[in-house]
């Protein structure tokens, strides 16, 4: 039960509360370069949303059997070479390399499987799949993910479950996010705005309005978990990255 | 190859105004968007980016004769991590509190774009003083243009600038310059700003 309820609130934050685009900055590129049609905007969120998954579980992995300090898989090949040697191999300077080589080659991957074996699909795809390659919000997750994994091990660690909940969630945000745009901007065509602001200049205001809606729900989290719960939350709020810069420390419950 | 292309002072003009890499390319909008709310984050970033782009040109450029097409993309997406990985680095040694703040938009610089493409469309065919002038012209833009947002985010939310009081205490601060939505409006009304310039100036071109 408690895993469950950990895993609906890790949802809910990075979906909702937390949305990858409207809250933290990241996946702006293709939010406001492909949100112009909803039917393409729904593609290219389905196709972040796979990769993401796929990108986490890789992400996970690595972090958790070989870089971060003190990793089951390191301490053993270290052991192997060095027998006598104390203390523990801390490969957490590789992480960022590591990310974005696994983000690049499952790109690759999922681009050479999908072209193979469902040819329709990649054709709808099209240029979006190699663009998701610099897509921010890709390593913004295995970022996430790693500083859950290695932070102070122990009880707090994140497995692979909740991991995995952080990505796919977070790509159900990002595709609802640019879902939401895209049917904005489509009605959008028929208004009259003013000539210097057409394009991206309307559009990031309209994202600016939108992500003042989706603050409406901050504080959604920590109601659910007292309510499943029922008890006063160690650590109410499991929302990834509090120390995030676009949150300023005023910022409490309404 | 270098002799018939842009000159490295021609770059570096470029970079500044006319091909500003957030205003005029819409590039880099994450970090733009993410550490403006304040001058020192802003300013923390530009230098962090700067750094990034300046030592990935350079060393793109060098590397020009020996990229394969299919690969190339790779190739500097795997120098700009190494760079960033020192930034990060480095900041989390000398200025720890700003690497707090900034948290994950450090490592996040590798998938700018501002980086890639200055890689991909000046290093990877330029000389290596024009790759160099192309990275301080570009830093200089970006930073300038984080320089503006940061400036009326920061001013607007919270009365200050640097940290440093510029408006009366009286001053109601809008809150919502420093959170999120905040970023969003002010780059799309600046944005919308520059473009009013830009096509003021042009119709100006045309009838005079």
């Amino acid at each position: 039960m408690d895993t469950i309820s950990s895993l609906i609130l890790i949802a809910i934050g990075a979906a909702l509360i937390n949305n990858f685009v409207l809250h933290y900055f990241v996946g702006i590129c293709p939010f406001i370069g492909v949100s112009r049609r909803v039917d393409m905007a729904f593609g290219m969120g389905c196709a972040v949303t796979f990769v993401i998954s796929i990108a986490a579980l890789l992400s996970w992995t690595f972090t958790y059997f070989i870089l971060q300090p003190g990793a089951p898989l390191t301490a053993w090949v270290w052991r192997l070479l060095q027998p006598d040697a104390t203390g523990t191999v801390d490969l957490s300077i590789l992480n960022y390399i590591v990310y974005i080589f696994v983000i690049a080659s499952s790109v690759q991957l999922v681009e050479m499987y999908v072209r193979k074996f469902f040819p329709s699909l990649y054709k709808s795809f099209g240029v979006y799949l190699p663009l998701i390659t610099t897509n921010c919000a890709i390593l913004f997750a295995c970022l996430e993910i790693m500083k859950h994994v290695s932070a102070d091990g122990g009880a707090a660690a994140w497995g692979l479950h909740e991991a995995m909940a952080l990505a796919f969630f977070g790509g159900v945000g990002f595709t609802l996010a640019i879902v939401i745009m895209a049917g904005i901007r489509e009605e959008l065509d028929h208004c009259d705005v003013p000539a210097p602001l057409r394009g991206a200049g309307i559009t990031l205001v309209v994202a600016g309005i939108l992500s003042l809606a989706f603050m409406g729900f901050t504080g959604v989290d920590r109601g659910l978990a007292e309510a499943i719960r029922r008890s006063p939350p160690a650590a109410g709020s499991p929302e990834p990255g509090a120390s995030a810069p676009a949150k300023p420390a005023q910022r409490s419950r309404p | 190859m270098p002799s018939d292309g842009p000159t490295p002072l021609e770059r570096f003009i470029n970079g500044i105004l006319p091909e500003n890499p957030v205003y005029r390319q819409l590039l880099g909008m994450c970090p733009t968007l993410a550490v403006t709310n304040g001058m020192k984050p802003a300013m923390t970033m530009a230098a962090a980016v700067a750094f990034v782009l300046f030592c990935a040109n350079i060393i793109t450029s060098l590397i020009r004769g020996l990229l394969k097409p299919h690969l190339r993309i790779l190739v500097f997406t795997l120098t700009i991590a190494t760079f960033v990985t020192i930034a990060d680095r480095f900041l989390a040694a000398y200025v720890y509190e700003m690497s707090k703040q900034l948290g994950p938009y450090v490592p996040l610089i590798i998938v700018n774009c501002v980086i890639i493409c200055r890689c991909e469309v000046c290093a990877s065919k330029q000389s290596v003083l024009t790759a160099g002038a192309d990275a301080i012209g570009q830093s200089i833009g970006f930073a300038l243009a984080l320089a503006s947002i940061a400036t009326v985010r920061e001013v607007l939310g919270s009365g200050t600038w640097f940290a440093l009081p510029v408006l009366p205490a009286a001053w109601p601060d809008w809150v919502i310059m420093v959170l999120p939505p905040g970023a969003f409006i002010t780059l799309g009304l600046l944005l919308g700003g520059a473009n009013w310039i830009g096509q003021a100036r042009a119709r100006r071109a045309a009838t005079g």
